[in-house]
């Protein structure tokens, strides 16, 4: 029994409660979010400390014996990915507070924030199967909602196909779980590690499932080939919102693959990983492909997150030590890149009016700071050393050249390579060349320090990984360790017993 | 029994697909509907059809007498349904604002984003 595993989706669940009480209250609901996303912040340090020091963390919630109840898990993969959950949300609250206006907060924006954080965070340290299906539910009603705030016809069309193909995913989910319960009898995840360690005749079935997972899950991740609806809608909502569906959202599925398939499909690897292979791949090319002809500053940054979910992928499907340790490394790396970037995406609206390459420039000469603040993330995107991105990559390279996989390395090379050509693609039109003889007028050009200081921290942060890459990989080796040894989550949630 | 219900869920699922391919948004959030219906029922079947008692167990006795339902699929079921009631009555309100917005419930009018 431990406090801390349930705390990370209180203290959301809380503040969103509040937040509606107080819904007149514009001043209360901003106070809520900069301390309700503080508090989470603490509670997800203080759930790494535990994990770290005591092992995997486990609650059984209204102490029903696993696998009656419904369990909450927090290994080290749970607790980092909720202490980055944190950190985005703490960081993308206090923009918030700068930029969004009175339009949004009217509609329940803050509200809304808390209770995606509390289906984020639901799903990252559920050990329940239907449970997991939940919280998804959860954190997409949130999303939708979140996305269509404002209200704009380019909103409208975005949510739209957002919400039908994460409803599909969800159905596809819903239906796999079914097929799941029926060949089992048991929705605990470690339990289902368990009776399906020895499937018998049924293997040809738990694969057929396992494939469900992966469309369904590898949906929500926006992986080839269903990656569609997440540049027709990520560059829409407002900048605080795009910022937190580019950190956490697809995150979340990437989560739920490494999830599954460490823990409980693990029958047939040679099929399952050797397609997460394909998919990531594929994945890689097409996203970078894509941002390669658009002229949109959220919408390149919207293609290369599909782009980064393939290398994410990438170390799943490879499935040896280091690849795992390369995959979770990516993802520390890459939720906090990504997001700093949106957020910076919306600092340049703020001067230029404009997300349209071509209206902007000259940012070089009027704004050094903003600059650089634009360079460290974008240079770590594409891998540079020293920043983090550099050593995200170079394990999972090294982790593929290992593993003789000589073709997939040479695609994550390449794809390397083509987010560098983006990456100066958006520093060449946005902050080098002469501003346009008639840009579109700045919306608010005000020097808060608000706006500023998230994005600081995001890209201090970013260093912090690249200077201190050991200590961060060392973290990475163990949540691998703990994710290739499913005996221990199983010992763990069941009790040594079994 | 099984076979019946085998036939209904691949039935709804195609009509579901169908429907999600028409080009009006309207077809489309009916498709929804009929899949979340068909994921439910898949559910109720894969979980086994038994003809049981009530799972409720006699005071003093520690198990059933006899055979009984499995309780927990109709569980899943109800959570899965009101989820999925929630999540329909947002996909309805979209809808409409859509149509407000860009005044067509063709799917070909909303490209906008796309390119």
């Amino acid at each position: 029994m431990s406090l801390a595993v349930i705390l990370p989706i209180l203290i959301p669940l809380s503040a969103g409660a509040l937040s509606l009480a107080l819904w007149r209250s514009h001043l209360a609901q901003r106070l809520l979010g900069v301390f309700g996303t503080g508090a989470l912040l603490l509670a997800a340090l203080w759930l790494l400390q535990r994990v770290w020091l005591d092992g995997i963390q486990v609650m059984y919630m209204g102490n029903w014996p696993a696998p009656f109840g419904i369990v909450l898990v927090a290994d080290l993969l749970g607790a980092i990915m909720v202490l980055l959950a944190a950190i985005t949300a703490f960081a993308v609250a206090l923009y918030s507070l700068a930029t969004l206006g009175a339009e949004h907060e009217r509609f329940g924006y803050y509200p809304l924030l808390h209770m995606l954080l509390a289906g984020v965070c639901g799903a990252f340290l559920t050990g329940d199967i239907f449970n997991l299906y939940v919280w998804f539910e959860v954190m997409l009603v949130a999303s939708f909602a979140l996305l269509i705030l404002g209200g704009e016809r380019a909103q409208m069309e975005g949510a739209i196909k957002y919400v039908t193909l994460n409803l599909i995913s969800s159905a596809l989910f819903l239906s796999a779980i079914g097929l799941l319960y029926g060949l089992t009898g048991t929705l605990n995840m470690a339990d289902l590690a368990l009776k399906l360690q020895d499937t018998g005749e049924a293997e040809g079935l738990v694969t057929t499932i396992g494939l469900m997972f992966m469309i369904a899950f590898g949906i929500k991740a926006a992986a080839f080939p269903l990656f569609f609806w997440l540049p027709a809608s990520y560059h829409t909502p407002p900048v605080a919102v795009s910022a937190l569906f580019a950190g956490l959202l697809t995150k979340v599925g990437v989560y739920a693959l490494f999830r599954v398939f460490t823990l409980i499909f693990t029958q047939d690897t040679a099929f399952t990983h050797e397609l997460l292979l394909w998919l990531a791949a594929f994945t890689m090319l097409s996203g970078v492909l894509g941002a390669a002809a658009q002229f949109e500053f959220r919408r390149i940054l919207s293609f290369h997150i599909v782009s980064q979910i393939g290398y994410m992928l990438l170390g799943l499907a490879l499935y040896t030590p280091l690849a795992l340790v390369g995959g979770v490394f990516y993802l520390m790396h890459h939720i906090i890149v990504k997001a700093n970037l949106f957020l910076i995406s919306g600092l340049v609206y703020r001067l230029r009016g404009s997300f349209q390459l071509k209206e902007l420039g000259g940012l070089y000469r009027e704004r050094p700071g903003l600059a650089l603040l634009f360079l460290i993330p974008a240079l770590s995107l594409a891998g540079l050393p020293p920043l983090s991105g550099f050593f995200a990559k170079f394990i999972l390279v090294r982790a593929g050249l290992e593993a003789e996989r000589y073709g997939v390395v040479a695609v994550a090379l390449l794809v390397s390579l083509l987010t560098l050509y983006s990456m100066v693609k958006i520093w060449n039109e946005v902050f080098w060349k002469a501003a346009p003889e008639q840009g579109a007028a700045a919306v608010a050009p005000t020097n808060n320090a608000l706006l500023y200081a998230p994005a600081i921290v995001l890209a201090a942060l970013t260093v912090a990984i690249g200077i201190g890459a050991e200590p961060v990989y060392r973290l990475a080796e163990q949540a691998a360790a703990q994710l290739l040894d499913p005996q221990a989550y199983i010992a763990a949630v069941l009790g040594e017993a079994s | 029994m099984e076979t019946v219900m085998a036939f209904v869920v691949g039935g709804l699922y195609a009509a579901a697909v169908y429907m999600m391919l028409r080009r009006s948004i309207v077809k489309l959030v009916i498709g929804l509907v009929l899949l979340g219906n068909a994921a439910n029922l898949l559910i109720f079947t894969a979980g086994g059809l038994t003809r049981g008692a009530p799972p409720l167990i006699a005071e003093g006795a520690l198990l059933p007498d006899g055979a009984v339902a499995d309780p927990l699929t109709q569980a899943l079921i109800l959570t899965a349904i009101v989820i999925g009631f929630g999540v329909l009555a947002f996909a309805v309100v979209l809808i409409h604002r859509a149509y407000e917005v860009v005044q067509a419930v063709n799917m070909d009018k909303m490209k906008d984003t796309d390119t």
